[in-house]
């Protein structure tokens, strides 16, 4: 019944989904700390930036910005991002796309982190003579990220599921294997089974787990 | 202005301040003299490229409108097919029995797991194969099927999140006064909720919208980021200029629905008549996460100051 799976490397296939994720999620974890950061510093025009930004990214849809990585970036503007072959452009591109996009997400996440402290605490701080640094660190951060591995966790199980976009462009994970196989192969119910459970696995127990972990790290107010 | 990060300026925070606006004004600049440099050396700024979208009327009526027409059509199909299925889903369960609230449960943690391009992957597959739907229709059929079954889970959660948001008193009231679990949900806990919802499903409709795209790119659906490969053919190879048009509409679009759901959220918060409860519209990345939702009161996200008391 499944001899038809030979001379496709499916699990080739979810691995390069994982590595896009990897690779995003650590894109985009930085990204949008930065962007976050600007979000909420005291300086007028970084806030403006971000919130620009954010509300720019937000609203486009991310096979736009894959498939502008790929027609404007590359074929046009003749970015390359340091890679020779077409395999590893696209990835590269890929990944990019997903960071741009992703970023905006990570950082309405960490700003609401940091909204969900009550001013209180900070004023309470500076009350004991805490200094902006101790403050920062021993009353604000550990408060702000304990309520936002909730909201990260989302984020990164849809960026998981987001990364299938990356088959507009070419890359070769799973959702460009489904399409190749759908296309050889008669065996349709089956081969969306296994790609459905595919991502079942990436997806649920993670978004159970870190659900469980959100719960269990969350300040109780 | 002072908030939980800093305080109000004084001299010398606000000296930094300027220094600092000073020195990301400068990054910024070069940032944009770099873009534009390398936009103008691929010749991709010349007005040749861009007029088409101001003085040339056909791109509008040839490309973009058809393009934006079929955009909000699949989207529009995939809402109103998806908020009854998602009302029964999201009703389903809640349910006093075992094996409805499981078999609910599990279709909706089902294809919340699952990305929705594999759905749509799946549908046109489907189509080709089992039915006689012609292929010209088969992209918008494939479209909107995945949109479906993907969106009414999350609107399913939606449904359920604003059921459980309604104080308690509403149940107990509805039961008091002789009503059976259909009319209670019927009369007394779907109309509220359904107002309660209307922020979230609204910003649900931006996902829905986004999610067309795909059907542009991998299925051969003819919508708005789809026009970019014709009229750029059509214009001399105006690629980023095209894209930018697109892009434009796209935010522009997305942009309102945006703004519209946080309108509806603010004057369903302040509203007298309403119970006060109210899932917000940012709950929405929330519910689309399978294994996760939102409990009634356990950290006060997506649920009205006036929502169910712990």
């Amino acid at each position: 019944m499944f001899d038809f799976l030979q001379g496709y490397n499916v699990l080739g296939a979810f691995w390069v989904t994982v590595q896009l994720a990897v690779y995003s999620a650590i894109g985009s974890l930085i990204w949008g700390t930065l962007l976050a950061a600007m979000r909420v510093s005291p300086v007028p025009l970084m806030r403006g930036f971000g919130t620009g930004y954010i509300n720019i990214v937000r609203n486009i849809p991310l096979t736009v910005i894959i498939v502008f990585t790929s027609l404007g970036l590359f074929q046009t503007l003749g970015v390359s991002m340091g890679a020779d072959d077409f395999e590893t452009i696209n990835f590269r591109l890929a990944v990019l796309g997903l960071i741009a996009y992703t970023a905006a997400f990570v950082c309405e996440a960490l700003r609401s982190g940091i909204n969900t402290v009550p001013i209180g605490q900070t004023e309470a701080a500076r009350a004991i003579g805490l200094s902006f640094t101790q403050v920062l660190r021993l009353i604000i951060l550990p408060q702000a990220f304990r309520s936002v591995v909730g909201p990260l966790a989302n984020v990164l199980i849809a960026l998981t599921k987001n990364t299938t976009v990356a088959s507009a462009i070419g890359v070769a994970e799973a959702a460009t294997l489904m399409r190749e196989m759908i296309e050889n192969e008669a065996q349709l119910i089956l081969i969306s089974a296994i790609f459905a459970f595919g991502f079942i696995c990436l997806t649920l127990p993670t978004g159970l787990f870190l659900g469980w972990v959100a719960k269990k790290v969350a300040v109780k107010r | 202005m002072s908030t939980v990060l800093y305080d109000t300026p004084g001299p010398r925070a606000k000296r930094r301040n300027v220094l600092l606006t000073v020195v990301f004004l400068i990054a910024l600049a070069a940032l944009c003299w770099w873009v534009i440099e390398a936009l103008a050396a691929k010749g991709q700024l010349e007005w040749v490229k861009w007029e088409p979208f101001f003085t040339d009327s056909r791109a509008w009526s040839t490309y973009l409108l058809p393009g934006l027409k079929n955009t909000l059509i699949a989207a529009f199909l995939a809402m109103i097919i998806a908020l009854p299925l998602g009302a029964l889903f999201g009703i389903a369960r809640l349910s006093d029995h075992g094996w409805v609230r499981g078999a609910a449960g599990t279709v909706v943690e089902f294809f919340r797991a699952i990305p929705v391009l594999i759905l749509m992957l799946f549908a046109n597959a489907a189509y080709s194969e089992f039915t006689d739907v012609s292929p010209d229709s088969r992209p918008l059929y494939a479209v909107v099927t995945g949109l479906v079954l993907y969106n009414s889970s999350v609107l399913a959660e939606i449904v359920r999140a604003g059921i459980l948001s309604l104080p308690r008193g509403q149940t107990d009231a509805a039961k008091a006064i002789g009503m059976r679990k259909g009319q209670t949900m019927r009369f007394v806990l779907l109309p509220q909720s359904v107002t309660a919802m209307l922020p979230a499903i609204v910003s649900q409709l931006v996902v829905i919208v986004k999610d067309t795209a795909l059907g542009g790119a991998l299925l051969g659906f003819s919508e708005l980021l789809a026009s970019v490969r014709p009229m750029s053919a059509n214009y001399g190879a105006n690629t980023i200029a095209s894209f930018t048009v697109v892009a434009v509409i796209f935010v522009a679009l997305n942009f309102g629905l945006t703004t519209f759901a946080g309108w509806l959220e603010g004057r369903l918060r302040r509203g007298k008549k309403s119970t006060g409860a109210v899932v917000g519209a940012d709950a929405v990345e929330e519910l689309a996460t399978p294994g996760e939702h939102i409990e009634p009161g356990a950290d006060g996200t997506g649920f009205g100051p006036g929502g169910r008391e712990k």
